[in-house]
């Protein structure tokens, strides 16, 4: 992304420069060669060309609608990652980045990545607003308490770049960096397997789900008080209200917090709020638990280390269901 | 106007000209206040590591710097100052509309202002000055809730000022004033006070709710309590961002008055020049998303108001021209009202393209929260409102006061402040574009030599702001004897006496001609100050 974001820099500055130089020119030029030469001097007065006020609108504003198109397509695809990308979970708190790999590897303040391959991280804060700012990839995005926002990037260059807060988070807001390491493919896979054991962010997600007692109502088999969450993952659910809405990373965040907000039709308010019993990095946890339970076609979407995610973690949640990817279940 | 003495005569005043200089007094405490938070935060930069007070004073410093400059000194300088003393004038009125209305609110000012000297001295505020939810609402333990009790009231003084100039302009004009004859500098504060009614109680309704949040916990910003942070912004922005035509449109008004009165000519595309005013000020609140291009906002949202930002451009790029062509076969003076308004023009031009670059999603997202956006809103803000606040007091100092500033002195702090402020705030938009984020009070050491660079500007700059506010004072004493014209300017302003009697006109004046019409000025007298 870098390098494109610079060209449409260098075209803004060519603008710029050209109009900084013609009014500095013009300025110059007519002060010095109308200066006043006598107290009693009387010009005349040069009436409006209505063809000039046209001339100086008009070129101007083409101008900046090359600005505007050529930003917005920057804009655009900044904000669509791609399927293949490699997901990565950062939670930002008061001072510091919290950072979690699908296959359990968990860092703070620093961040590594594979070269070459689109990373796309989903993000959210435990307080304030921060943003996740790399400035070597041109890259910038705000981390808001309450909602996931993404951001993605494909390295193309190994090495080390700055990782920066930038927006305005309190005392030690200007410590709160950090650094992004790229390394070649095969070095971040010795990396992100290495680490102090503890399986994958599906396990530690599914380790979560028993302690919370979740399993309690959530049944593979849709048996229990509440709906199964086998296949749920990307799956448009229809709610109470009518509306259907799409199981991504924000619904089920929400479910969990705020389980009264979108109630699944057919089913009770019954679910108390894990609010202040879960921690932003345990939804994050619980989601890819969820995830996990989605059967997997031979290459898979999402992270491309799959087999990291050791399938059977849990017994039983691993039931096969047919269509799950499909439009919104009408079984339900 | 020196009709009365002693201090209550001056604190029961009625009269828009006395108003006007209490304003003025007041505005240079803030101003030299807001400038010696700047002076400290630009020495702490020197180092990266950030040794000379603590993060915590650092971010109180920026904060205050931030709410003193815009809400004290920025929004107020320009209107309450020159725009009460002179609007009236112009359209050969005696007073405002409400004179009682106009002292009320210059109380409201100092009011808001104690409440924020207040907050200072008490332990000052972090926030920075956009109170960004929920670190302002859930988060901060600074004096949060008096500085924007401050900010609130400072808003009315705001408010009644807006309303008071739009009555006159629409009733109090003189015969033969019609709405085409206005000097431009009337147009300008005509806009500016449609955006003064119309923006500032959005301001004060988000104060409030900013208030009920931290208090009672009422749960509009706090997610945890199911608000959303990001309304927040929408809100502060849809006040704070024509707010910053509040403060740049006067100053426009102003150099359109210097412009045609140091070249001798009517200011070339009057009708745009003042339709670009009033295009700015209603364009103004169509665009406050900008501001939020990585704020989680919608990316369709973004594409509307990028594409809604480049149409503010255009009013803009009208003025510059048009000033540029006022030039044209002038007869160009090179006094220091002038020199100033060469120098807006510049340096607002180079504030206004690079609002083209933020304006652009691409380049908007890289640069957002950078040094570039603190240099672009420097040169917007110092560059072009306070070059144009200095170049009016300059201009306009003779009739005000009755004496002369010192010409020399004048024209050498002019030359300091234009290049002390480039060397300042240059560097800033490399630092940016290179990725230094703002509000940071340690940084990495690769933009240290920016960092000295841009403070041995800002030295440069604060050298240039004291040697004015020296000779003015001097001036008061000792300067020449100001007569009723010295500039040869052809507004009503300079048909009364320096400084103007107490109902600024001997008789009411008959207008017959428009605004700037040098041949009615020149064929008579020219005197030369």
């Amino acid at each position: 992304m870098a390098p494109q974001v610079d060209h449409l820099l260098y075209y803004l500055l060519a603008v710029a420069t050209f109009f900084t130089l013609l009014i500095f020119v013009a300025i110059f030029y007519f002060a010095i060669r109308y200066r006043r030469r006598s107290e009693k001097e009387l010009p005349h007065a040069v009436h409006t060309g209505m063809a000039l006020e046209i001339v100086w609108s008009v070129i101007p504003f083409g101008l900046t609608m090359i600005m505007f198109t050529w930003g917005a397509d920057l804009y655009f695809r900044g904000s669509r990652p791609p399927d293949n990308a490699l997901q990565i979970y950062v939670v930002g708190k008061q001072w510091m980045w919290k950072l979690q790999h699908m296959e359990g590897r968990r860092e703070i303040n620093e961040l590594h990545v594979p070269l070459g391959r689109p990373v796309k991280l989903t993000m959210t804060s435990e307080d304030v607003i921060h943003s996740f700012f790399v400035p070597d990839f041109r890259m910038k995005q705000d981390v808001v308490p309450g909602r996931y926002s993404t951001l993605w990037f494909q390295p193309t260059k190994a090495g080390k770049y700055h990782l920066f807060c930038a927006e305005y988070c309190g005392t030690n807001h200007s410590r709160m960096i950090g650094w992004i390491y790229v390394m070649e493919p095969q070095d971040y896979q010795t990396w992100v397997s290495g680490g102090s054991g503890g399986g994958s962010l599906a396990d530690a997600g599914g380790k979560l789900f028993e302690s919370l007692a979740c399993a309690n109502c959530h049944h593979p088999d849709g048996s229990g008080r509440c709906p199964t969450l086998v296949g749920l993952f990307g799956r448009n659910v229809l709610l109470s209200t009518g509306h259907v809405v799409k199981a991504d990373e924000a619904y089920i965040r929400e479910s969990i917090l705020q389980p009264n907000a979108k109630v699944v039709a057919g089913y009770q308010p019954i679910m108390p709020t894990f609010q202040g019993l879960v921690t932003e990095e345990g939804v994050v946890q619980l989601i890819e638990y969820v995830r996990s339970l989605n059967p997997k076609p031979v290459g898979a979407e999402g992270s491309g280390q799959m087999p990291a995610l050791t399938p059977g973690v849990v017994p039983g949640s691993q039931r096969p269901r047919v269509g799950t990817a499909g439009p919104a279940p009408k079984e339900r | 106007m020196n009709a009365s003495y002693g201090i209550k005569s001056w604190l029961l005043t009625k009269d828009h000209k006395r108003i006007g200089l209490l304003y003025l007094a007041t505005i240079t405490l803030f101003f030299f206040l807001g400038g010696a938070f700047a002076t400290l935060i630009r020495i702490e930069l020197l180092t990266p590591q950030g040794d000379l007070v603590s993060s915590e004073t650092y971010n109180k410093l920026f904060t205050m710097h931030g709410v003193v400059m815009i809400f004290f000194f920025l929004i107020p300088s320009i209107p309450a100052t020159l725009g009460n003393f002179f609007l009236p004038m112009m359209i050969g009125a005696r007073d405002l509309a409400f004179p009682k209305l106009n002292l009320l609110s210059w109380y409201l000012l100092v009011i808001g202002g104690l409440f924020a000297l207040f907050a200072m001295l008490a332990g000052g505020v972090d926030t920075g000055w956009t109170f960004y939810t929920p670190y302002s609402t859930s988060y901060s333990n600074t004096w949060v809730i008096a500085t924007a009790i401050g900010i609130f009231v400072a808003g009315f003084s705001s408010i009644l000022t807006g309303l008071n100039f739009i009555i006159t302009v629409h009733t109090m004009r003189a015969p033969g004033m019609t709405w085409f004859r206005m000097p431009l500098f009337v147009w300008a504060h005509y806009a500016t006070s449609l955006i003064q009614v119309l923006g500032t109680p959005v301001l004060a309704v988000t104060i409030v709710l900013v208030f009920c949040e931290r208090y009672f916990h009422i749960g509009i910003f706090d997610p945890a309590l199911g608000g959303d942070p990001v309304l927040f912004q929408h809100l502060f922005w849809f006040y704070s961002h024509p707010a910053v035509y509040i403060m740049i449109l006067p100053a426009m008004g102003v150099i359109s008055e210097l412009v045609s009165t140091f070249a001798r000519k009517p200011v070339f595309g009057y009708g745009f020049v003042a339709f670009s005013s009033l295009a700015i000020a209603v364009l103004g609140f169509l665009v406050w998303g900008h501001h939020l291009f990585v704020s989680t906002q919608s990316v369709y949202a973004g594409l509307i108001f990028s594409f809604l930002s480049y149409f503010v451009a255009i009013p803009s790029a009208i003025k510059v021209f048009n000033w540029t062509a006022t030039l044209y076969k002038g007869s160009i003076s090179y006094a220091t009202p002038m020199l100033y308004a060469f120098g807006f023009i510049g340096l607002f031009t180079i504030g206004g393209l690079t609002g083209l670059f933020v304006a652009s999603l691409g380049i908007d997202v890289h640069v957002t929260d950078t040094y570039f956006v603190i240099a672009h809103f420097h040169y917007i803000m110092v560059g072009g409102a306070i070059m144009a606040y200095l170049g009016g007091m300059h201009y306009w100092w003779p009739k005000m006061t009755g004496r002369m500033y010192p010409e020399g002195w004048a024209k050498l702090s002019a030359l300091v402040i234009f290049l002390g402020f480039n060397l300042t705030f240059f560097p800033q938009f490399i630092l940016g574009y290179l990725g230094m984020p703002r509000r940071y009070h340690v940084y990495p050491p690769e933009f240290q030599v920016l960092h000295v660079l841009s403070t041995a500007g800002a030295s440069v700059l604060a050298v240039g702001y004291v040697i004015p506010m020296v000779y003015f004072v001097w001036s008061l004493r000792y300067g020449a004897i100001a007569p009723a014209n010295p500039w040869g300017a052809s507004g009503l302003e300079w048909k009364t006496a320096s400084p103007p009697p107490k109902h600024n006109f001997e008789e009411t004046p008959i207008v017959t001609h428009g605004a700037y019409d040098y041949s009615h000025v020149i064929g008579e007298e020219v005197e030369v100050g």
